[in-house]
C-alpha cells in the first residue's frame, strides 16, 4: 500500500500539472489571454447567466392556436371536396374539437365520400423511418351519415415537432439578424423553445422580436367603422375586420382573402420617407407577387388597402396610381429602431404559430459581478476556514489534506473548463460545499490511522491498514451522494444544473485525490522519516 | 503543538440507550413537520406558485421604500410583497415579489412589462424571474418525483452493498431528514422553491455520506465481534466513528458558513437549508440510523453465515 511504484508518483504529478495548466487562463483578464502564444491554453470555464447577466426565455409553441387555424383551412377543404361535380349533399359542417364534422345526406354515397375525404389525411413524413409516415387526421365515416376528420395522435405530435423545428429556423434569422448578441436557441420536451442570452439584462428587445408572429397580410379594405359600431353589428359576409394599431378604436373592414401575404416577399429595408423623413420599411416582392400586386392595384386606383400585420392595421394607404414595379414601401407611426424591427422580422419570415413566455430568468449585468465576487469571497473563506480547522485537528497530516484539497479545486476547474459545462452560483456553492467535504476523506483516513494505532499496531501497519479500510468507506460514501447529485442534474435547469455538475464532478475529484494524491503524498512521507509514532 | 479533538478518545456514550428518550423526540417533531407542511405550508417561491420575483435597486439612494411600494401598488398587480435585502458585496436592493396573475402565462408577462415600464430608469433591474402556471405546476411535479427518485435509488443501493435492514435503516434515516427540513422551511419562513429541493437533495446525499460511514464500521464489527450484544456492539460502532462524524460536519458547516454570510442573497435560503441539513444529518446518523438498527433482528440471519470470510475490501487496492 505505501510503496508506490515511480510511473504512479509521476504521472500523478503530470495530472495535477496538466490541471493546473488548464486552469491558468481563468485566473487572467480574457483580453490578457487573447494575446497569448497559441500554445498555451486559451479556454475559460464558461460561466452561467446568472454569473455574466442574460436572459433566460422559455417559450411554448401555442398549438391550439395553430391548430384551430390548420381546422379552419381542413373545413374549407372539405367543402370543396363534398362540392366537386357530382356534389355530394351534406348538412351541420363545423368545428368540433380537435376535427371537422359533417353528416353526409345520402347514405347510399358513403364509399364515395370516404374516397373524396381520403386525400385530405394529409400524410405527414417522419425522419424517423424513411418512407414512414404518419396520416395528420383520422377518418371515421359512420354508417349513419356522420363524418369526421379528427387529429390522430401521431398528426399532431409530428406537427407540434414541425412547428418548433420551422419556429427554431425563423427565431435564429431574426436574432441573427440583429448580430449584437450570441443567444442560444434549442427545443425543450415536446412544445418549448429555449432561448438563453448572454449579455442582456433587459431582453425587452429580443422579447419582442421573438414574441410576435409576424404574419403580413395586404387586404383591400371595404370600410371603417368604430369600435362601437363594430360590436353591434356583424361583418359583412366575405369579409373580416381588424383594429388600427395607433388608434384601437378604429376597425377596418377587409375582404378576408389577402391580396398577399408575407411569403410573397423577397426583402424588406428600412428607410426614410423623402418628404417627411419618417421611417419607413421598404419592401420588394417576388415576381408573382409583384404581378398580382400590379393586377389589383391598377383595378383599384382610389381605394384604401390595410397593411395586417398580426391580425392589426398598421396602416392603410390610398392606392394613388398602379404599383407596378414590385416594391412598396409601408408608412406608419414607426420609430427607427421599430422600422428596423418590422423590417427584420419581415425578412426572417413569420412564424408557423403563436409562442407564449411560460418562463422568464433575467440577471442584469450588476447583479452577475457581484454573483461573482460574492462567490469567490465565499469560496477564499470558506476554504481558509476549513484549512484552519483541519491544521488544528492534524497538524502536519492536516497540511497534507489542505494540499489536497487545493488539488481538488484545480481539478474541478480544470474539468469544468475542459468539458466546456457551465458554472453558476450555485455551481460555486457546490465548488465550497465539496471544499468542506473533502476533507472528509482524509478526516476518514486519518482517524482510521489513529485508530489502528492505538490498538497496538505499529505506525507502518496503522498508515497501511488505515489507508486500506478507509478507502473502502471513502468509496460507499461518495456514491451514494452521486446518486443524490445525478438525480439533481436531471431536474435543474440554468443554475441548479450548475451545483449538481459542480457537485458531481468533486465527488469524482475527491475519490481520485484521496486514491492517488493524500496517499502518494503520506507514502512519500512515510519512506522519508520512516516514523515510529503517528503524528495525528 | 495541541491538537484540537473534537471528540475524546475513548468516548463512551450510550445512544442505544438515548434512543428512549430521543426516539419519541424524532418522532414528535417529524410528525409536526408534516402537520405544519401540509396545514400551515411553506412560503412557495415563484417556481411552484408562479408569479414574478423582481430584484431592484434604486438609482439615487436614499430612496424611499414607500414611494416605491405606492406605485407598485397603483399597478393593479393584486398581492404584492415589497422587502429589502442586504448581503456584505451588493448592498441593500429592493425585493418585490408579484403574485400570479390571472390570465395564464401571457398574463405574467404583461405584469413584468408593467413594472418596468412604471419604474423606467429610476431602478436598476438586477433580476427578473416569472413562472407561468403552467410550468409552475410542472416544476413541482418533477421535483417530487426527483425526490423520490433520489430516495429509491438509495435504498437499492444500500440493499445492494449492504443488507435490506441497513437499507431500511438508511430510509428512516433520510427520511427523518427530509421530514424535518420541511419544518424547517416552514418554521424560519423560506421562500420554498425549486433550489429547496436541490438543497434536500443535497441533504439527502450529504446525510447518507454520514450515514454509510457509520453502516460500514457497524457492518465490518458484525464480523470482527460475533458474540457481542448488538446494542453494544451498535453503541460501539457509532463510537468509533463519532470523532469522524463530528470533524467532517464542523468543517462542511464551515464552508457552508462562510457560504451563507459572504456568498449574497441568490442562493442564501438555499445555503441556510443545507446549514440546518448538516446538522439534521448528523443528528440523524448517529441518533437513528444505527439506533433504529436493533429492530431488525441484524443478528439472527448472520450467525450461521461462517462462510463467509472477512473482507472488508479496498476495491482501489493497486
Amino acid at each position: 500500500m505505501l510503496q508506490i511504484a515511480r510511473w504512479k508518483v509521476v504521472s500523478v504529478l503530470l495530472a495535477v500539472l496538466a490541471a493546473v495548466v488548464v486552469v491558468t487562463p481563468n485566473f487572467f483578464p480574457k483580453a490578457a489571454v487573447a494575446e497569448w502564444p497559441a500554445w498555451l491554453p486559451h479556454q475559460r470555464v464558461v460561466l452561467g447567466l446568472d454569473l455574466q447577466g442574460g436572459a433566460y426565455l422559455l417559450y411554448q409553441v401555442d398549438r391550439t392556436d395553430y391548430i384551430q387555424k390548420r381546422l379552419r383551412t381542413l373545413l374549407s377543404d372539405v367543402r370543396t371536396a363534398m362540392l366537386e361535380n357530382p356534389r355530394i349533399g351534406y348538412t351541420g359542417l363545423s368545428l368540433q374539437g380537435q376535427g371537422v364534422q359533417l353528416r353526409v345526406r345520402d347514405l347510399g354515397r358513403l364509399d364515395d365520400v370516404r374516397k373524396r375525404l381520403e386525400p385530405l389525411r394529409n400524410t405527414l413524413s417522419t425522419n424517423l423511418l424513411a418512407g414512414g409516415g404518419v396520416h395528420e387526421f383520422d377518418l371515421t365515416v359512420n354508417p349513419d351519415g356522420l363524418t369526421r376528420l379528427t387529429y390522430s395522435q401521431a398528426g399532431l405530435a409530428e406537427r407540434v415537432r414541425g412547428i418548433v423545428a420551422q419556429s427554431i429556423e425563423v427565431i435564429n434569422r431574426r436574432i441573427n439578424q440583429l448580430g449584437t448578441t450570441e443567444p442560444s436557441i434549442q427545443r425543450q420536451g415536446e412544445d418549448r423553445i429555449l432561448v438563453e442570452a448572454p449579455g442582456l439584462g433587459d431582453p425587452q428587445r429580443l422579447k419582442s422580436l421573438i414574441g410576435q408572429t409576424a404574419q403580413l397580410t395586404f387586404h383591400l379594405v371595404d370600410g371603417q367603422i368604430s369600435s362601437e359600431q363594430a360590436g353591434q353589428t356583424p361583418p359583412q359576409p366575405g369579409t373580416v375586420r381588424f383594429p388600427s394599431t395607433d388608434n384601437p378604436s378604429l376597425i377596418y373592414e377587409v375582404d378576408d382573402v389577402p391580396l398577399m401575404t408575407g411569403e410573397d416577399l423577397v426583402d424588406a429595408q428600412a428607410g426614410f420617407e423623402q418628404q417627411t423623413n419618417q421611417p419607413v420599411v421598404n419592401f420588394r416582392l417576388n415576381t408573382s407577387g409583384a404581378r398580382k400586386f400590379a393586377d389589383v392595384t391598377s383595378k383599384n386606383v382610389g381605394r384604401l388597402f390595410a397593411i395586417v400585420l398580426d391580425n392589426k392595421v398598421i396602416s392603410a394607404p390610398v392606392i394613388r396610381e398602379p404599383i407596378v414595379g414590385g416594391s412598396g414601401q409601408i408608412s406608419g407611426n414607426f420609430t427607427v429602431q421599430s422600422a428596423n424591427d418590422l423590417a427584420i422580422l419581415l425578412r426572417a419570415g413569420s412564424l408557423p404559430a403563436k409562442l407564449t413566455i411560460v418562463e422568464e430568468r433575467s440577471v442584469g449585468p450588476g447583479l452577475g459581478a457581484d454573483s461573482i465576487r460574492a462567490g469567490k469571497i465565499a469560496a477564499v473563506i470558506g476554504t481558509i476556514l476549513v484549512a484552519l480547522f483541519m491544521f488544528s485537528a492534524y497538524g502536519f497530516f492536516g497540511v497534507i489534506a489542505n494540499v489536497a484539497v487545493v488539488v481538488n479545486v484545480l481539478l474541478i476547474i480544470a474539468v469544468l473548463t475542459l468539458l466546456g459545462a457551465t458554472l453558476t452560483l450555485p455551481g460555486i456553492a457546490g465548488i465550497v460545499l465539496t471544499v468542506g467535504m473533502a476533507v472528509d476523506s482524509n478526516v476518514l483516513i486519518y482517524e482510521r490511522i489513529r485508530e489502528e494505532f492505538r490498538q497496538g499496531r505499529s505506525a507502518l501497519a496503522a498508515i497501511d491498514l488505515g489507508f486500506k479500510r478507509a478507502l473502502a468507506t471513502i468509496l460507499d460514501a461518495n456514491i451514494t451522494t452521486m446518486i443524490a447529485a445525478l438525480v439533481l442534474f436531471q431536474l435543474g435547469t440554468g443554475p441548479i444544473r450548475g451545483f449538481a455538475v459542480t457537485n458531481a464532478i468533486g465527488i469524482v475529484t475527491t475519490v481520485f485525490t484521496a486514491f492517488t494524491f493524500t496517499r502518494m503524498i503520506v507514502a512519500l512521507w512515510v519512506a522519508w522519516r520512516r516514523p515510529k509514532v503517528v503524528p495525528i | 503543538m495541541r491538537k484540537l479533538r473534537m471528540i475524546p478518545d475513548n468516548t463512551r456514550i450510550r445512544f442505544m440507550w438515548l434512543r428512549r428518550f430521543n426516539f419519541p423526540a424524532s418522532v414528535f417533531l417529524s410528525t409536526l413537520s408534516v402537520v405544519l407542511f401540509i396545514f400551515i405550508g411553506p412560503h412557495y417561491g415563484i417556481d411552484f406558485r408562479g408569479g414574478s420575483l423582481i430584484e431592484m435597486k434604486p438609482v439615487t439612494t436614499p430612496y424611499n421604500l414607500a414611494s416605491i411600494r405606492a406605485t407598485l401598488g397603483g399597478l393593479n398587480l393584486g398581492d404584492v410583497q415589497v422587502t429589502e435585502v442586504s448581503d456584505a458585496v451588493s448592498g441593500t436592493s429592493v425585493l418585490v415579489r408579484v403574485q400570479q396573475q390571472p390570465g395564464g402565462d401571457a398574463a405574467q408577462e404583461a405584469a413584468i412589462a408593467k413594472v418596468r415600464k412604471a419604474f423606467g430608469d429610476t431602478v436598476d433591474f438586477r433580476r427578473v424571474e416569472t413562472v407561468g402556471p403552467t410550468v409552475s405546476s410542472e416544476l413541482a411535479y418533477d421535483g417530487t418525483v426527483a425526490l423520490l427518485v433520489t430516495m429509491f435509488a438509495i435504498l437499492a443501493y444500500v440493499w445492494f452493498r449492504f443488507e435490506w435492514q441497513f437499507a431500511v435503516g438508511a430510509i428512516v434515516a433520510t427520511a427523518h431528514d427530509v421530514l424535518m427540513t420541511l419544518g424547517f422551511f416552514v418554521v424560519v419562513k423560506l421562500d420554498f422553491d425549486l433550489s429547496s429541493i436541490a438543497a434536500i437533495l443535497t441533504i439527502v446525499g450529504y446525510s447518507l455520506n454520514d450515514t454509510v460511514v457509520v453502516y460500514d464500521r457497524i457492518r465490518e464489527n458484525l464480523r470482527k465481534y460475533k458474540k457481542m450484544p448488538l446494542p453494544e456492539l451498535l453503541d460501539r460502532s457509532v463510537n468509533e466513528t463519532l470523532s469522524r462524524t463530528v470533524m467532517t460536519s464542523s468543517t462542511t458547516f464551515l464552508a457552508l458558513l462562510a457560504l451563507f454570510i459572504f456568498g449574497g442573497e441568490v442562493i442564501r435560503s438555499f445555503v441556510a437549508a443545507m446549514l440546518f441539513g448538516v446538522i439534521i444529518g448528523t443528528y440523524s446518523s448517529i441518533y437513528i440510523a444505527a439506533p433504529v438498527l436493533i429492530y431488525f433482528r441484524l443478528r439472527s440471519g448472520r450467525a450461521t453465515s461462517e462462510g463467509e470470510t472477512d473482507t472488508v475490501g479496498a476495491p482501489g487496492q493497486a
